[in-house]
């Protein structure tokens, strides 16, 4: 696990061997949506193909959801995550709006402004 | 005798690859992206290396949690663009340097830098991306590539300090192999993102510039820079940036800068790059 200054950062989740172990499931099935066939199982019938994995009733719901911050919470990782969203035909942009608390074209605006500013985003103690 | 005779560093976002794929490189938003790129395009053109050094991180493409190599070194003949989820990018399939390849995973074991050994792999947007930044839309890449993956994913990477030293190994081991090559190394990924949770777009300019002077003037400090300044100041993602160290430990203490240049944003990402030059390589002719 990994020190917990990192624990100290707002809005971020290291995926350390604490998260990688919760996850190892969830994130097997996100890398199963490699493959063409899987995609289209997981499309047809999606709690089916999410029952063929052994993940937590929390994270298949989460997934069902697509909350995006939830699966990162229960052990996901965002690169396999974000195969969800490439399944879904979402891109990476749209799912950080998201997982942000904005719409795509408000998220797209601040990008283009420069991005999220660090000001008030080092550390969780720091009053904004 | 093969030599590195520079490096190059770049930035590998999936968004820039699927620009070019869907013909929409000439739109405002990307024209700056793409233009960023036009000197060193030339410049490659003129260099004609035989085979770059491609130092990228996969991105549970290739490897899933199943297996998560520190570094790997892809010694096959050939590697396939993945499906990363929408299908494989319409991009000629990586031609490999076997023999440069094994000779690297031998002498860099032997000098106790531990590769993984990669038969067969499927290389991700993470190695594409710089090609198609470099080398344009190709029939086929004109040079062989070797894929250096590092894990970046799971916590934690390597330290700085390790993949300079690594760089450094691989020059050495490059310098012992007996064909005469001309060698560039690229390290990519990067500069400041982050691309999950509520923090998701965070993008530092002021770390990104500090980290471009310090990595072309003071690797050795830049190499003792902890995950966590990467982390907290410049994105979870950024940590992807000890990669370039890699690329930095392979050429010379002193470099001469071809090219520089920054950009924001690129989706959610800043764009870096870099092309450095061995002096001695220049002296040498």
């Amino acid at each position: 696990m990994a020190d917990n200054a990192f624990k100290d950062i707002p809005g971020t989740t290291l995926f350390d061997s604490q998260q990688s172990r919760m996850g190892f499931h969830l994130n097997q099935f996100c890398m199963s949506l490699m493959k063409a066939p899987n995609r289209e199982a997981f499309k047809a019938d999606e709690r089916a193909y999410l029952d063929r994995w052994p993940m937590t009733p929390a994270q298949k719901q989460s997934v069902l959801d697509r909350d995006w911050n939830d699966m990162l919470a229960l052990g996901g990782n965002i690169y396999f995550t974000s195969k969800i969203a490439a399944t879904d035909g979402l891109s990476f942009r749209q799912i950080a709006a998201t997982m942000s608390g904005v719409n795509e074209p408000e998220y797209a605006q601040m990008m283009l402004d420069g991005g999220r500013s660090i000001e008030g985003n080092r550390s969780k103690m720091e009053t904004r | 005798m093969a030599r590195i005779t520079a490096g190059v560093a770049t930035s590998h976002v999936p968004a820039i690859g699927a620009a070019l794929d869907n013909g929409k490189a000439g739109e405002d938003y990307w024209k700056p992206v793409f233009a960023g790129y036009d000197a060193s395009k030339a410049w490659i053109a003129a260099e004609k290396p035989d085979v770059v050094i491609l130092v990228y991180n996969d991105h549970a493409s290739a490897f899933s949690l199943e297996l998560i190599p520190t570094f790997a070194i892809g010694c096959a003949d050939a590697f396939a663009p993945a499906d990363e989820g929408w299908g494989p990018r319409p991009v000629p399939v990586v031609q490999g340097h076997p023999e440069l390849a094994w000779h690297l995973a031998e002498t860099l074991i032997l000098d106790e830098f531990d590769m993984t050994i990669v038969n067969r792999m499927d290389v991700d947007h993470g190695l594409t991306v710089p090609l198609s930044l470099l080398f344009g839309q190709p029939d086929a890449w004109p040079c062989k590539v070797i894929p250096l993956a590092v894990n970046v994913v799971q916590y934690p990477p390597p330290t700085g300090r390790r993949c300079l030293n690594l760089g450094k190994a691989i020059r050495r081991a490059v310098e012992s192999f007996p064909d005469d090559l001309n060698v560039q190394i690229w390290g990519t990924g990067g500069m400041s993102h982050q691309l999950q949770g509520p923090r998701a777009g965070l993008i530092n300019r002021e770390f990104d510039n500090a980290f471009l002077d310090r990595l072309i003037d003071d690797p050795e400090g830049q190499a003792a820079v902890p995950h966590i300044d990467y982390v907290r100041e410049a994105g979870s993602e950024a940590i992807e940036l000890v990669m370039w160290l890699v690329m930095r430990g392979a050429l010379d203490p002193e470099v001469r800068v071809a090219h520089r240049f920054y950009h924001v944003p690129a989706s959610n990402t800043a764009v870096g790059h870099l092309v450095l030059e061995n002096v001695g390589s220049l002296a040498a002719g």
